[in-house]
Formats: C-alpha cells, structure tokens, sequence
C-alpha cells in the first residue's frame, strides 16, 4: 500500500511483568505520513507498548527499528534524539518551572544545547521565541509564566503536547492525548494533530478509545488485546469488527 | 477558555516578591562590601579569619547547592572533596620545597583527584539509582576519612600537617613599610585578598554554569528525570558532570582552607560535622539559589564564631535574673544555634533567598 520504507518497526516485541506478558510478539511497521491509531480495552497493553518503542522499559523479546536502524537496547534519551518523540498519558511536566521553561528546554533538547555551561540560557532569545511560538500554537501563550503544577488538568496536557511539538521528532506517539479534556479543550489537540498529519512528513501514532476521533484522524488502526495485535486494517472496517465491538464492550465494563 | 484558572489569586502577592528581591538584593550587597573591605572595615586577627572563612564556606555551600539544589542528588562525600584539596596543598607544601610551584601542583592534583573520584562515584552509581549516590558517596567518605587519620606518613594523621606557604602569603611579609588607611600590608592581607578573590571568581563561575543551558537541564533533572531523559537529555551524563564539576570547586575551596590555617587535619575539612554544617547552610539559604547558600554560609559562620560572645555579653546584662542569666549562659550557645535553624526552617520552609524570592503565581 505505502512504498515508502517505515519510519518506525516492531518485531516480535514483547515484555512480560512477573509471569504476565503486558505485550506479546507484536509485529507492526508504521510508515512516514501517516496515522495509525491504536485500540484496545483498558490494560490491552498500548501504553506499555509506546513504552517499548520509545525506550522506557526494554523489551524482554523482539526489535524495535527507526528508518531502519535497531534501537532496541538505546536508551530514551538516545531514542529521542534520533527523532522518536513522546508525550505521555500520565501529565509528566517539570512541575514547579514555569510554562515557558517546561517548553524551552524542549527547544534547548532539539537545539542539543544542553551541554553549555557558559552561555546564559536567559539571553538565547532564538530558544525562547520558539519556544512562545509553540505555547501559542496550543493556546497557552497567556500562560507563559505560570509554574506548570499551577494549570488545570486540560492546559497540563496542552503543555505536555507543546513539549513534544517543541522537540520537532519525525515520529509522534500520543498517548491519549485528549483524556480528561474538556470538550472545548480537546479539538485545539485534535486541530494540531490534524496539522501535524497535513504536513505528510512526520509518522505518527494514536492511543485513542474516542471512535469518532479515531475515525476522523486515522488511515488505520492496529486493535491490540491482552497485548496481541488482534486486528489491523482500515478504520471503517476494523471499527466495525466484531472484535473490536467485543473488546470495547469488555472495557466499558471494565470502567463501570 | 477554563473557568477560574488556579493561581490568579497570586497576582496580588507580586509587591511582596518584588520587596523580598530588593532585601535580597541588599543582603547580598552588604555581604559582598563587607568581604570586599573586610581588612579595613573589620580589623582584628579574629575578624579577617571569619572573613576569610565566610569566603570559603560561601564557596563550598554554593557548590555544595549545585548538587543539591539543582541537580537533586544528595552527596555526602562534599567535604570528602573540600580536604582531599586542603590536603594537596598541605602534603605539597609540608613534603616538598615550599614555593608557589609546590602549592600550584598541590592544588592542581587535589582538584583533579576530587573530579575524578566525584566522577567515578556518579557513573557508577547513577546508572542504577540516585539513592545509591548517596549511599557511595557516604561509604568513600568514611574510607576517605579513615585514610586520612590513618595514612601517618603522608597525612600527618591525626595531627594533621603544619606547614609554610610562599614567603608573600606568610605572616611575616611587609609589602610596604607604611601602614595604608591604618591597615599592614603584610602576608595576610594578601592570603586574605587571594581567599577572596578566587572565592569570588568561583562563585561567579558557579553562578555562570546554573544559568547556562548546562543548568536548566541540572533543574529539569531535579524536578521530572523522567521526562528529561525523554527529551533526550542523557541524565547520567548531567548528574556526573554536576557532580565533579561541583567536587572541583569544593576542592579549590579546601586548597583556600588550607592557605589560610597554614594546616590541615581530618577534623578541618573531612569531619562529617562540616557536612552536616554545609547541608545546614544549604537548606536555610534556600535550596536551589546560589544565593540562598551564600546567605546560609555567612550565617552560620557567624553564628559560630559570635552567638557566644553575644550570649556572654547577654548573660552579663541579665545577671541580676537568674533564669534569664542561666539561658543565656554561654555554654548553650549550640542550643540556641539549634533554635534559631528550627525558626528559620518554620518560617521559611523554602530557605532565605527562596522565601524573599518567591514570584508571583509561585505557590
Ligand atoms: N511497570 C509495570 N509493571 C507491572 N505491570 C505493568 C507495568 N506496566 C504495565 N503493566 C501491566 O501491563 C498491562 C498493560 O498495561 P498498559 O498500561 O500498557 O495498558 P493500556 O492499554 O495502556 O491501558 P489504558 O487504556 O488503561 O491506558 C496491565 O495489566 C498493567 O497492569
Ligand atoms: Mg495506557
């Protein structure tokens, strides 16, 4: 379907917890200018999997490959430099540094800067007027000065995506980027991903269980399940599965 | 866009922060002066040497801070480094030729050492967890210390090591005849302008580094390691290169200990006391401010060389009230110390600078 080689590889990855395996031989190739969203029932196993992929836990099993290259053993740091951006489900700022700073250092990161010991970050004024450009393209420019712990909920999770935009990687893995947004917070998210996918540059990767979101956004959509990709297709079919149906049921349940 | 954003309330508190910036600002403007004319201002034997020792101690805490306050990693080998410098010094000068070349290479392999060993603790530690940095740091430091009252030889032991320094640093030495504005210039006054001088430019350096990109990625390390290390940030790398870069300058400061007793012992610069004394300094300055540990140090510097006196001076002025007279004795001068931390660490649970420095929307 796409020529072009994948951007971002797993093969046969997997992890097991104790005896639990979180996320089991799961072979999967994303390819440059796309999205792919990722489904499943809560604790299918999507988070660890991102996890996989960018690094924070190691992989008992398999390879992960970016633009070809075996990043399996690389550390996050590494991985992040390389291109491989992440934002994460969980809100996981620099709590008491402000707004601006938690995106700045972002910039400072993909201007690998980080090692000057004798420049004044305060007067790189090219970092920090990046840095308000991309608060503004999530909305949080009248925010700048705030510490980041003093935002609500919604604007914690603009910020943790503006950090990612900051970072410019050609791989994006949103991990539910939307949850616990308000219903005017969420499309300034959804807006920007939008735009991030019209760019057909960067490849990008979605853990969502809201289906018009998936529906909207995404040219296919992978179903994992107790950790196994269970379904892997276009999005009006896959939704449609019966599988799909079945796990979602299972989560709602699961929810109470 | 949300409905009442937490923190706008703070707005009002702007003033507030922006008087306590100018009594900051002020503090450590009369602490600069005061150092800068110490000599002139302040004479006395007594007086210099607490000058002198405010120098270094300012130095110290504020490396001691870097690793602390910024880098978030709690050391106790900090001390371990302030001697093994006082000891290059002082094993140069005391075993060789005394001379400005011996007292170069002293300090020169002192600080090298330090870096080295401080270094070497980080990688081999951090790679697991940063508990284990402390744990390390504390197990070398007390090897360190064993060594140094042990190694007789080298050391001098417990004794410690008494020595000369270069003829222009010693006591004896006229740089002239005539006294200028009431003061000798002799040795002293140089070792003493030396002390503050390098003290000073170590400070600045320190300062320079903590708002380098260098330093925001030590705060980022401090606040989220996590998400730094996401951004691509190597934390291993940051919290080693802190920490020798942090043992570095605690061991200039030792070589300055060391230049200015003219000895160095275990008890001077290794003891476990000065560590807890440096964690003190750090924590009622206020963490995470350079400035805060410069406050901090010249506190409790003073507080240990004048409380006593002053509570002798109040013993004697309340001696017709015996329970007045009998808690003002001077013998109780650590206890009052004791309160005066309690205090301040209650009413500014962020330390000196922290709490003056407080912005609006902080808190
Ligand atoms: N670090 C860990 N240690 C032990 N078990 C873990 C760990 N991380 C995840 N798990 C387990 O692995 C399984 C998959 O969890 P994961 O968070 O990946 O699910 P998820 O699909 O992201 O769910 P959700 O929709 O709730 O976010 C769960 O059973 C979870 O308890
Ligand atoms: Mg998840």
């Amino acid at each position: 379907m796409t020529p072009a080689p994948p951007a971002l590889e797993s093969e046969g990855l997997g992890i097991r917890f104790g005896g639990q395996v979180a996320v089991d031989d799961v072979s999967c190739a994303f390819h440059p200018g796309t999205l792919t969203a990722i489904v499943g029932p809560n604790g299918a196993g999507k988070t660890t999997y991102f996890n996989l992929l960018s690094g924070q836990l190691r992989a008992s099993a398999g390879e992960v490959r970016l633009d070809g290259v075996t990043i399996t053993r690389l550390p996050p740091s590494r991985r992040s430099r390389l291109g491989l951006g992440r934002a994460f489900q969980l809100t996981n700022l620099f709590p008491t540094l402000t707004v601006l700073e938690n995106v700045r250092l972002a910039v400072q990161a993909r201007a690998g800067i980080g090692l000057d010991v004798f420049s004044r970050a305060a007067r790189l004024r090219a970092l920090i007027e990046r840095a308000h450009a991309v608060l503004a393209q999530v909305r949080l420019q009248t925010r700048a000065a705030v510490p980041a712990v003093a935002l609500s909920h919604g604007d914690q999770r603009k910020l943790d995506i503006a950090i990612l935009l900051a970072l410019e990687p050609s791989v994006f893995l949103f991990d539910e980027p939307t949850a616990g947004m308000s219903v005017d917070e969420a499309p300034v998210v959804l807006d920007l991903i939008e735009q991030i996918k019209a760019a057909r540059r960067a490849t990008i990767l979605l853990v969502e269980h809201k289906m018009d979101v998936v529906r909207r956004l995404a040219d296919r959509v992978i179903v994992l399940h107790q950790g196994r990709l269970v379904a892997d297709g276009a999005p009006e079919d896959v939704v449609a599965s019966a599988l799909v149906q079945e796990a979602y049921l299972g989560r709602q349940a699961g929810r109470g | 866009m949300s409905p009442a954003p937490p923190g706008r309330g703070a707005h009002v508190r702007a003033p507030p922060g922006r008087v306590g910036r100018l009594v900051l600002g002020l503090l450590l403007a009369a602490l600069l002066a005061a150092l800068a004319f110490a000599p002139f201002l302040f004479p006395g034997t007594r007086a210099m040497a607490t000058a002198s020792r405010i120098a270094i101690f300012v130095v110290l805490a504020a490396s001691y801070d870097v690793l602390l306050g910024y880098a978030g990693i709690v050391s106790f080998a900090h001390t371990m480094f302030f001697g093994i410098g006082a000891y290059g010094v002082a094993i140069a000068l005391a075993r060789f030729t005394p001379g400005w070349g011996a007292l170069v290479l002293g300090a020169a392999a002192g600080i090298g050492l330090s870096m080295l060993l401080a270094a070497l603790i980080a990688l081999l530690s951090l790679r697991v967890r940063a508990i284990f940095f402390s744990m390390l740091s504390l197990a070398v430091a007390s090897v360190a210390l064993t060594l140094a009252s042990q190694l007789r030889d080298l050391t001098g032991g417990e004794d410690g090591l008494t020595f000369s320094v270069p003829a222009a640093l010693s006591p004896g030495f006229r740089l002239l005849a005539h006294p200028v504005l009431g003061v000798r210039l002799d040795g002293r006054l140089l070792t003493y302008y030396l002390i503050f001088l390098v003290a000073l430019g170590l400070f600045l350096f320190l300062l320079r580094v903590v708002n380098a990109p260098f330093g925001r990625v030590l705060q980022a390390i401090r606040e989220n390691e996590f998400r730094a290390e996401a951004l691509g940030y190597r934390v291993v790398l940051y919290r080693s290169l802190a920490s020798a870069i942090a043992a570095g300058v605690a061991a200039s400061a030792g070589v300055l200990m060391a230049l200015l007793l003219r000895y160095n012992g275990p008890a001077t610069t290794m003891s476990f006391a000065i560590m807890v004394d440096l964690l003190l300094m750090v924590v009622i300055g206020g963490m995470g401010t350079l400035y805060g540990a410069a406050l901090g140090a010249a506190l409790m510097v003073l507080a240990q060389y004048y409380l006593e006196s002053l509570l002798q001076a109040l013993a004697e002025a309340a001696a017709g009230l015996p329970l007045l007279a009998a808690l003002f004795d001077p013998d109780r001068w650590l206890l009052w110390l004791g309160l005066i931390f309690v205090l301040i660490v209650y009413f500014f649970p962020a330390g000196l600078a922290g709490s003056l420095r407080l912005r609006a929307g902080e808190e």
